[in-house]
């Protein structure tokens, strides 16, 4: 469904993505894990042409992602995207944060756009939230507004970089428990996380990157345990015991 | 005692004149700063183009509306392009001068105001698949607006003072209207006190106005 391959990004004199590759089927869920400037989120942005890249070629669902080609809007609208910092819309409700896409999109009637927003609202169990405004809401609640705005628009994969980073502690649990249903009902995913915990139990694939490139990859279980490469044990090492 | 009751007498007098004038300073006020408004929208947007030629053009027009006295350009408008066979009432001509000029005070409001905008709300709005103009009006103009508002009404007081420049091309608004009494009754501090305090009625209530809608759209919508 998500085909990467050999992906090159450069910013400036600094090069990113040293040719990344990685293919995720329909219902895999797969996770980026690695240090920060390891290429991960750009690496995922490539993915709905929210950046451009300069070599190799990124395909979903068969098309070509090229963020200047005019078929780029319609493949975003069947990709979603979560951000690290939400991005909700602050001058609209929670409610009309979802329905933003299916009303001036997909252009549905407002009946409808309501009705199915209501309906996935209620499923983030936001649903007693749905005319409060984004500051009204605590971080957890306006991520999961977040992941509803983006799965109203019906899309056959979900995106999510960092969701649960700009979160409080005690507010990661929320959003997780989103996403591990989400996966659970067979969405296409692709997570770029620091939360091992929730990369080793949802995640089919682990691939862990370090300066551009996957070092490397393999089932969740196999790379979390018994990592082969020595970057990934350093890495592993320091991310699941703090201090050490 | 008696030079106040003079001066309640020539007011009675003169009020009725002023007040045309004022009215005819709403209309000039009021129709120029929805044109500054287009056209500054339209300069800004064309600033933030990521075509260089466009973005450049915009630039280089609002520097030269930006360095030209406003009387100038009004002169311009009014005596000069009717040689080119350009021809405008002194009203037409007061009103497009005026919006010419403060578009360029327009376009830095809103251009300050667009970029003020977290960049974050372009990508949640691409990320759902909208297109720019559609990005522009739903989700980047509403919240550029609510930022620009206190520098844009700071613009409309302004607007309604400079609107007396216009006096100056034969507009028959507040201050010409002024000027032509005091010239021929010789009654300027009964009139220039008039022009002054019916100014100060118009922008005062202008100012707390806002005030009042800036508050409710900060209250209303937080951050």
């Amino acid at each position: 469904m998500i085909e990467v391959i050999d992906l090159h990004k450069r910013f400036g004199e600094h090069e990113v993505l040293k040719g990344v590759s990685l293919g995720v089927d329909a219902g895999e869920v797969v996770c980026l894990i690695g240090p920060s400037g390891s290429g991960k989120s750009t690496a995922l942005r490539c993915i709905n042409g929210l950046e451009s890249y300069e070599g190799g070629e990124v395909r979903v669902l068969g098309e070509r992602v090229d963020r200047h080609s005019s078929n780029i809007h319609r493949l975003r609208s069947r990709v979603g995207m979560v951000f690290q910092r939400f991005n909700l819309f602050p001058h609209r409700s929670a409610l009309e944060n979802v329905m933003e896409g299916p009303l001036y999109v997909k252009r549905e009637a407002p009946d409808v756009a309501r009705r199915d927003a209501l309906a996935l609202l209620d499923k983030v169990g936001l649903a007693h939230k749905a005319e409060a405004w984004p500051a009204q809401l605590s971080g957890g609640q306006q991520q999961r507004v977040a992941i509803a705005r983006a799965l109203a628009m019906k899309p056959d994969a979900m995106l999510f970089d960092e969701p649960t980073s700009a979160l409080d502690p005690e507010l990661v649990g929320e959003v997780l428990a989103v996403m591990r249903a989400l996966a659970g009902e067979g969405m296409t995913m692709i997570v770029v996380t620091h939360e091992m915990g929730f990369a080793r139990e949802v995640a089919d694939r682990v691939c862990f990157l370090h300066g551009g490139s996957i070092v490397e990859q393999g089932p969740a279980a196999q790379l979390l345990t018994a990592p082969q490469q020595a970057r990934t044990q350093d890495f592993l090492r320091r991310v699941l015991r703090p201090g050490t | 005692m008696s030079g106040a009751s003079k001066f309640v007498e020539h007011a009675i007098e003169f009020l009725p004149i002023l007040l045309q004038g004022a009215f005819v300073t709403v209309q000039v006020t009021v129709l120029s700063f929805a044109l500054s408004s287009v056209i500054g929208l339209v300069f800004a947007l064309m600033k933030l183009s990521h075509w260089r030629p466009v973005a450049l053009t915009a630039g280089t027009l609002v520097n030269v509306i930006r360095g030209l006295p406003i009387i100038v350009q009004l002169f311009y408008i009014y005596f000069v392009l009717p040689d080119i066979g350009v021809q405008f009432s002194a009203f037409q001509a007061g009103v497009i001068g005026l919006g010419i000029a403060y578009s360029a005070y327009q376009a830095e409001n809103f251009r300050a105001g667009i970029e003020a905008v977290d960049h974050g709300q372009m990508e949640a709005a691409q990320a759902i698949g909208m297109r720019m103009p559609l990005i522009m009006r739903r989700v980047i103009l509403p919240q550029a607006f609510r930022i620009a508002l206190p520098p844009y009404g700071n613009t409309l007081v302004m607007m309604l003072k400079d609107s007396s420049l216009v006096s100056t091309i034969t507009v028959a608004e507040m201050t010409r209207a002024g000027q032509l009494i005091a010239s021929s009754t010789f009654q300027n501090m009964t009139v220039y006190t008039l022009v002054a305090l019916l100014y100060l009625l118009m922008s005062l209530p202008l100012v707390y106005g806002l005030r009042r809608l800036e508050a409710r759209l900060g209250a209303r919508r937080p951050r």
